[in-house]
C-alpha cells in the first residue's frame, strides 16, 4: 500500500513533528507497519523548468521547425528549435535545459538543429514518463501547455507544477490488518506510533431513505450491507490535477471525474465502490444475488465472463450487470454520454470474493480489498465522502438520500482486560494506566476490565492480541531480552545419530551428498522398465503438480540417483560418486498418511565397480555394528532396472549392482553406473552402535594357504561357507586372495587359494591341530564340491 | 709387555683414524680384539706372569681395552652416520610429484548449515524433532490456526496430495507433533524439508528447508524469544551482529514478530547502505518470524494456555546457506553436479 506524504500531510503536520523521512519509516517498521521502501517519484526526471514562449519563429532551412524564444525567469531567456505544431506565443510550456534527464534515460544536451542553436527540449507528458491517460488535457502529438500559469512562477521545477513530484512510503500490509489498505488506516497507525492526536471527520451519518432506486439483497451471508446513492446531471470530464496526482502516486490510472471519485474513496478509507450508469438499471431494481451456473457477462475489460453460482452478481431484472466486488459489466460502465450514476458502497464476503476471483482469473484493487474481509460499517461512510467529492468537484447534483440495506450491524466488540496479564505475556513491567494509554493511542477504549474494539479492527479477538498492540506500541526493541538458563537436556535423538554416522561414513568412503527432489515423472516408471503391475507404481499422487515431471513421489529412489547421475554424465564429470539418504513414499492402505520410509541411495560411475558398490554396503554393515557385515550377498534377478547377473541382494536390507544397460541408455548414460539402495529404517532396527572392546589376542596364531580347484560353478559364498562350517572353533579368518583359471586346470574349473587363520585364546596353538583342521576342510570341501588341492 | 701394550693402543687408535667403512672398522675390531687378535694373544700371555706382575698388568691390559672399545664404538656411530648418510644422499625423490590423496567425499551445504544450526541449538538445550513430509490438513493448517478459507493458504501454494493431504508447506506441524506427546516443558527446532509449489529459479526452489522452533513451560515471555534468537543469531553470525524484532503477523503466533539481523554486506553502515545489494539499502535482512505461541494452537494440543505459554520461530535455511558460501543461484544446490557437490 502506497501512501503518498503529501495525502498523509492533510490529516498529519509531519513537517511539524521534526522528523525525516527516514526515521518516519524506521518508527512505522518498528510499530508494525513495515515501510518496504520510499520512493521519490519524478526524481529521475531533472533540469525541467517552467517556461513561456515569447517569440516563435520560422526555421531557416527547415519548413517543418520554428525556432522558438522562452523565457524561464529572472531575464533569462533559451532559444529552443522544436517541430511540435500546437504552440502560441504566451504559452506556459514545461522546458527540459541542457543536462536534463528525461524519462527512458534521455539526456538533453544544447547544440545546432539544421543550423540553428537549441539551447533545450520542450517537453511533452511522455517525455516526462507519464501517459496522456494521466493527463488527459495534454494534446495528442505535442508540448504540454499549463492550463494556467503555474503559482510557483517561470523558472521553477515543472515537476512540481505538473504535480509529477512525490514522496510516497510504501508499506507491506500483513493480512490480518485489511483496515490499513488505506490512506485513513495507515494515517491511525502513524498517529498512534508518533503518539499525535488525530481528527479524522467522522462520515457516519444517516440520510433519509431514497426512493428513486430499490436494492434487494438475496444472499446477505455474500453481501451484508448495500449502499446506494444515486447523482444526476453528471458532467463526464477529467478529474482535477491533484486527484489525478494521487491516485497515479499510488499506482491508479485517472479515468474520469466519477470514476477517479470512486479510485479516490477507496484509496483513501479502503472501500471499493463502483458507480454504474443508472441506464443500465432499468427497472430502477438493483438486485444482488448468485450468479446461475453458465451465466455470461462481458466486464468492462470487455472480456467476456462465464460465472457460476457461488459468484455473486449485481443485477437489474433481467441480468447482471456487475460481478460484485470484483468489477462493473461493460454494459453499466461511465461514458462520456451519461448524465446520472448511481454510487454503489457495499460489503462482500470476503472469502467468496476471493473464490471468485480465483476462478475468474480477475483480480483487482477491488477484490483484493474485499478478498481480506472489510468492515461493513465503512460502506456508509464512504458514500458519503464520495457524494462530498462530487459537490467539491461540481461534477453533479446529487438527489438527496440514500438507500442502506444492512440487515445484520457489525456491533463493536468487547474483550477481557487484564493489564497484568498483558504485562507477563510481554515480560515488561509497566502499570494499567500506561497500557490504557497504548490501546487509546489505537481506538481502543478500556473501562474496567474491558477493551471496546473499533468496528475496523476486527482482527483483535482475544486478550493476547491487545497483548501485541501494547508490545509494539510500547517497542518490540524496548521488551528486555531474558537468555533463560537451560535445564532442558537437549540434543539429537539416536535416530539423528544414526543419520549423522551414515554420513560420515559415506563421505569417508569418497562419496558426495547429493540434494534430489522427493516428486517425480510418472513416465520414471518406465524408463525404469518397471512393469505396468509392479507395486512400485502405486504412487501417491499430487493433485496440483507444477508439471507432469513432478506428479507423483517417488516409491523407490532410483530414478534420483539416475537423475543425478545423467545430469554429470551429461556435463562430462568423470568419477562421480553420490549418495543421499532419501524418502520414499507409498500410499496408505487405510486412508492415514502414506508410509514414508528413509533409504539410502548410493550411485557412481567412472572410479566405481561392482565391487567397490559392494564394499561400500559392506563397511556400512560393520558401521552399524551388523553380525558378520560381509555376509549375506546373494544373486539378485528380480528387479528389473539392475543388470540381472551383477545385483546382489544385501541381507534384507538392500541391494548393489549395475544398473541395466538398457535403463542406463534410457537415462542417456553411455557407461557403466553402479548404485547401492539400503532401507535405512530396517538397518537402524538391526543396528547396534554400543561399540565393546574385545581383549587382543594373547597368544600367536598360525597361518595356512589352500588353494582348491573345484568347478566354474561353485561361488566363493559357498566355497567359503563349508571352509568356516568344517574349520572348527579355531579358525578365525577366511581370505581369498587369488582366482586362477587357464593352462594345467582342467577346463571349467577354477582355483580359489584361501588363507586361513588359525588361533586359541588360552594357549599357543600346536601345528597338530591346525593339520588337523586343514585335513577337515580338504574332507568337507571334496565331498561338497568335488574339490582337490591345486597341485 | 706393557710397552706391548701400549704399543698395540697407539697403533690401533691410529688406525682407528684411517678406517673409512663399517667394514674397515670391523676388520680393526677382530685384528685386536677377535681370537686370534693381538690384544686376546696377550691377555692369554699373562698366565705366565708373576702373582706380583699379573694383577698390575691386568689392571693395565683392562684400561686399554676399555679405551679401545669406546674408541671403536665411537667411530663405528662415526662411520654409520656417514655411510647412511651417504644412501639417503642416492635415494632423493622428486618431491614435487602429486601427492596420492584418497577420494573424500563430501557433505552437502545444506547438510553442513542444518548441523551448524542444530549445534547451535543443541547448546542452549534444545532438542531435535522431526516429522512427515506428507501431512494432514489438521496438523499443516488447521492445528495452526489456520482454518479452511484463510488467506494464509493461498499465501503458500499448497501441494496437495490423495486422501486430502498434503506436502508439508512449513516444519511447524512438527510443533503440534510435539505438543500432542503431551510432555513438557518443551524446547525443540525441527527442520526438515518443505513444499510450495512455486517454479524453479535462482531464488525459489518447490522443495525447500525450513527450521522450526518451539519452546513451551510456565511463564514464558517476549523476552525469552527475544532472548534466545539473539544468542542463536551472534553464535551463527557473530557477536558483533544485531538484531532487530519489529511486529508482524502470523495465524499462529501472537504476537508476532520479524527479527532481522544487521546486513552482512554494508553492517547498516549509512554510507555503505544506499548501494548495498544484500539488505537493498535497508541495513538489515530479514532471517525469520516469530512469536508467542498462540493459545489457540496451545488449546488444539490439549495444552492450557493459563497455565503455560511458549515461543515459536521458523525460518529458510537454503537463505542462510547461500549467504554462507557464496551461492547466488539455488538452482545449484539441487542440481547435483559433482563440481559443485565437491567444493563444500
Amino acid at each position: 500500500m502506497n501512501l503518498p506524504i503529501s495525502w498523509l500531510k492533510d490529516f498529519v503536520d509531519i513537517d511539524n513533528l521534526g522528523i525525516s523521512l527516514i526515521d518516519f519509516a524506521d518508527k512505522m517498521t518498528m510499530s508494525g507497519s513495515k515501510v518496504e521502501k520510499i520512493h521519490h517519484l519524478g526524481s529521475d526526471i531533472t533540469g525541467v523548468v517552467v517556461g513561456r514562449i515569447e517569440e516563435i519563429n520560422p526555421h531557416p532551412n527547415a519548413d517543418k521547425l520554428i525556432v522558438t524564444r522562452i523565457a524561464i525567469g529572472s531575464g533569462e531567456f533559451k532559444q529552443i528549435v522544436t517541430g511540435a505544431t500546437n504552440l502560441t506565443v504566451g504559452d506556459y510550456i514545461p522546458v527540459a535545459l541542457h543536462g536534463a534527464n528525461l524519462a527512458d534515460g534521455l539526456k538533453i544536451k544544447k547544440g545546432k538543429i539544421r543550423g540553428e542553436e537549441s539551447e533545450g527540449m520542450l517537453c511533452s507528458v511522455e517525455e516526462l514518463g507519464h501517459t496522456r491517460a494521466e493527463y488527459p488535457e495534454a494534446p495528442e502529438d505535442g508540448i504540454y501547455i499549463f492550463s494556467e500559469p503555474p503559482k510557483l512562477g517561470l523558472g521553477s521545477d515543472a515537476r512540481i507544477a505538473l504535480g509529477m513530484l512525490q514522496d510516497v512510503a510504501e508499506f507491506e500490509i500483513t493480512t490480518n490488518r485489511p483496515d490499513c489498505f488505506s490512506i485513513h488506516g495507515l494515517v491511525r497507525e502513524v498517529a498512534a506510533t508518533l503518539n499525535y492526536r488525530l481528527s479524522i471527520i467522522d462520515y457516519q451519518l444517516g440520510k433519509p431513505h431514497l426512493d428513486r432506486v430499490a436494492v434487494e439483497i438475496q444472499n446477505d451471508k455474500l453481501c451484508s450491507r448495500y449502499v446506494a446513492a444515486v447523482v444526476e446531471n453528471v458532467k463526464i470530464e477529467p478529474s482535477p490535477q491533484w486527484m489525478r496526482a494521487r491516485l497515479m502516486a499510488c499506482g491508479l490510472r485517472p479515468v474520469n471525474n466519477i470514476v477517479d471519485i470512486t479510485n479516490y474513496v477507496m484509496l483513501e478509507m479502503g472501500q471499493p465502490m463502483h458507480a454504474f450508469d443508472i441506464r443500465a438499471i432499468n427497472g430502477n431494481k438493483i438486485i444482488v444475488r448468485n450468479a446461475c451456473d453458465g451465466e455470461k457477462i462481458t466486464t468492462l475489460d470487455g472480456v467476456e465472463r462465464v460465472l457460476d453460482a457461488d459468484m455473486l452478481v449485481i443485477a437489474n431484472e433481467s441480468r447482471a450487470v456487475g460481478i460484485a466486488g470484483i468489477m462493473g459489466g461493460e454494459g453499466s460502465k461511465i461514458v462520456d454520454d451519461t448524465t446520472t450514476i448511481l454510487f454503489e458502497s457495499a460489503n462482500f464476503n470476503g472469502v467468496n470474493i476471493r473464490g471468485s476471483s480465483k476462478r475468474l482469473g480477475l483480480r483487482t484493487d477491488s477484490s483484493g480489498r474485499y478478498e481480506k474481509g472489510l468492515d461493513p460499517n465503512l460502506a456508509l461512510a464512504c458514500i458519503n465522502r464520495a457524494l462530498e467529492l462530487v459537490e467539491q468537484l461540481g461534477c453533479g447534483d446529487i438527489v438527496p438520500g440514500l438507500v442502506d440495506n444492512y440487515p445484520a450491524p457489525r456491533q463493536v466488540r468487547k474483550l477481557d482486560f487484564d493489564p497484568a496479564k498483558i504485562a507477563d505475556l510481554i515480560g515488561i513491567d509497566v502499570d494499567r494506566a500506561q497500557i490504557a494509554e497504548f490501546l487509546g493511542r489505537l481506538g481502543i477504549a478500556v473501562q474496567g476490565n474491558t477493551a471496546t474494539i473499533p468496528t475496523f479492527r476486527y482482527d483483535l479477538e482475544i486478550w493476547q492480541d491487545l497483548a501485541e498492540e501494547v508490545a509494539r506500541m510500547y517497542g518490540y526493541d524496548k521488551i528486555p531480552t531474558v537468555v533463560a538458563a537451560s535445564s532442558n537436556v537437549g540434543g539429537k535423538t539416536a535416530q539423528q545419530h544414526m543419520e549423522d554416522a551414515l554420513t560420515e561414513t559415506m563421505v569417508a568412503l569418497g562419496y558426495s551428498q547429493m540434494l534430489t527432489y522427493a516428486f517425480e515423472s510418472p513416465k520414471a516408471f518406465d524408463k525404469l522398465l518397471i512393469p505396468v503391475d509392479n507395486p512400485l507404481r502405486n504412487a501417491v499422487r499430487i493433485i496440483n503438480p507444477l508439471g507432469e515431471d513432478t506428479g507423483i513421489m517417488r516409491t523407490n529412489p532410483i530414478n534420483s540417483v539416475l537423475t543425478a547421475l545423467a545430469t554429470n554424465y551429461n556435463r562430462r564429470n568423470q568419477q562421480t560418486r553420490l549418495f543421499e539418504l532419501v524418502k520414499v513414499y507409498h500410499p496408505s492402505e487405510c486412508g492415514g498418511l502414506p508410509k514414508e520410509t528413509e533409504y539410502l541411495v548410493v550411485g557412481g560411475f567412472g572410479s566405481v565397480d561392482f565391487y567397490g558398490i559392494k564394499g561400500v554396503l559392506e563397511t556400512i554393515g560393520h558401521t552399524f555394528g551388523l553380525e558378520e557385515p560381509t555376509i549375506g550377498f546373494e544373486p539378485q534377478k528380480s528387479l528389473p532396472f539392475m543388470h540381472p547377473g551383477r545385483t546382489a541382494a544385501y541381507k534384507n536390507l538392500g541391494y548393489c549392482g549395475q544398473i541395466h544397460p538398457q535403463v542406463a541408455e534410457n537415462y542417456e548414460i553411455g557407461t557403466s553406473c553402479y548404485v547401492a539402495v539400503l532401507n535405512f529404517d530396517l538397518l537402524r532396527n538391526q543396528a547396534n552402535m554400543i561399540k565393546a572392546y574385545k581383549p587382543l589376542p594373547r597368544y600367536p596364531q598360525i597361518q595356512r594357504d589352500i588353494a582348491l580347484v573345484v568347478d566354474n560353478a561353485i561361488t566363493h559364498g559357498q566355497l567359503s561357507a563349508k571352509i568356516k562350517d568344517a574349520g572348527g572353533k579355531y579358525l578365525r579368518g577366511i581370505n581369498l586372495f587369488d582366482i586362477y583359471t587357464g593352462a594345467n586346470l582342467p577346463s571349467g574349473t577354477k582355483s580359489m587359494a584361501y588363507s586361513l587363520t588359525f588361533r586359541a585364546d588360552d594357549r599357543t596353538l600346536t601345528d597338530e591341530e591346525a593339520t588337523k583342521a586343514m585335513d577337515k576342510i580338504l574332507a568337507a570341501t571334496a565331498e561338497a564340491f568335488g574339490a582337490t588341492l591345486r597341485q | 709387555m706393557r710397552e706391548k701394550l701400549l704399543q698395540i693402543k697407539d697403533e690401533t687408535l691410529a688406525n682407528l683414524e684411517k678406517t673409512t667403512t663399517l667394514r674397515d672398522l670391523d676388520e680393526l675390531r677382530v685384528a685386536i680384539f677377535g681370537k686370534k687378535g693381538e690384544l686376546t694373544q696377550i691377555l692369554r700371555g699373562m698366565g705366565a706372569l708373576s702373582a706380583e706382575e699379573r694383577p698390575k698388568m691386568g689392571e693395565i691390559a683392562n684400561s686399554i681395552r676399555q679405551e679401545l672399545e669406546t674408541a671403536l664404538e665411537a667411530r663405528k656411530t662415526t662411520l654409520a652416520g656417514a655411510e647412511m648418510a651417504a644412501a639417503m644422499e642416492s635415494e632423493f625423490i622428486d618431491v614435487t610429484l602429486p601427492g596420492t590423496r584418497p577420494i573424500l567425499g563430501t557433505k552437502h551445504p545444506m547438510t553442513m548449515i542444518i548441523e551448524e544450526l542444530c549445534n547451535i541449538f543443541t547448546g542452549m538445550g534444545y532438542e531435535i524433532a522431526t516429522g512427515p513430509d506428507i501431512e494432514t490438513d489438521y496438523h499443516n493448517f488447521q492445528a495452526l490456526n489456520i482454518p479452511a478459507h484463510h488467506p494464509a493458504r493461498d499465501e503458500q501454494d499448497t501441494f496437495y496430495v490423495e486422501g486430502g493431504h498434503v506436502l508439508r508447506t512449513q516444519t511447524s506441524p512438527v510443533q503440534i507433533r510435539k505438543m500432542e506427546e503431551g510432555q513438557l516443558p518443551i524446547a525443540i527446532v525441527a527442520p526438515g524439508k518443505v513444499f510450495r509449489s512455486d517454479d524453479i529459479d535462482a531464488t525459489h526452489s518447490p522443495v525447500f528447508h525450513q527450521m522450526e522452533g518451539l519452546v513451551v513451560d510456565r511463564g514464558i515471555h517476549m523476552g525469552h524469544l527475544k532472548g534466545a534468537l539473539t544468542v542463536f543469531a551472534q553464535t551463527l553470525f557473530g557477536e558483533d551482529v544485531k538484531t532487530r524484532f519489529r511486529p508482524h503477523h502470523f495465524a499462529f503466533t501472537e504476537p508476532s514478530a520479524e527479527m532481522d539481523i544487521s546486513c552482512f554486506g554494508c553492517g547498516g553502515d549509512a554510507a555503505k547502505m544506499p548501494t548495498c545489494r544484500l539488505c537493498k539499502g535497508e541495513g538489515w535482512i530479514e532471517l525469520l518470524g516469530c512469536g508467542m505461541v498462540h493459545p489457540n494452537v496451545l488449546k488444539n494440543c490439549g495444552i492450557n494456555p493459563d497455565e503455560y505459554s511458549g515461543f515459536a520461530f521458523g525460518m529458510g535455511l537454503e537463505r542462510i546457506a547461500m549467504q554462507r558460501y557464496n551461492i547466488d543461484d539455488m538452482r545449484l544446490l539441487f542440481d547435483n553436479d559433482i563440481r559443485f557437490l565437491k567444493q563444500f
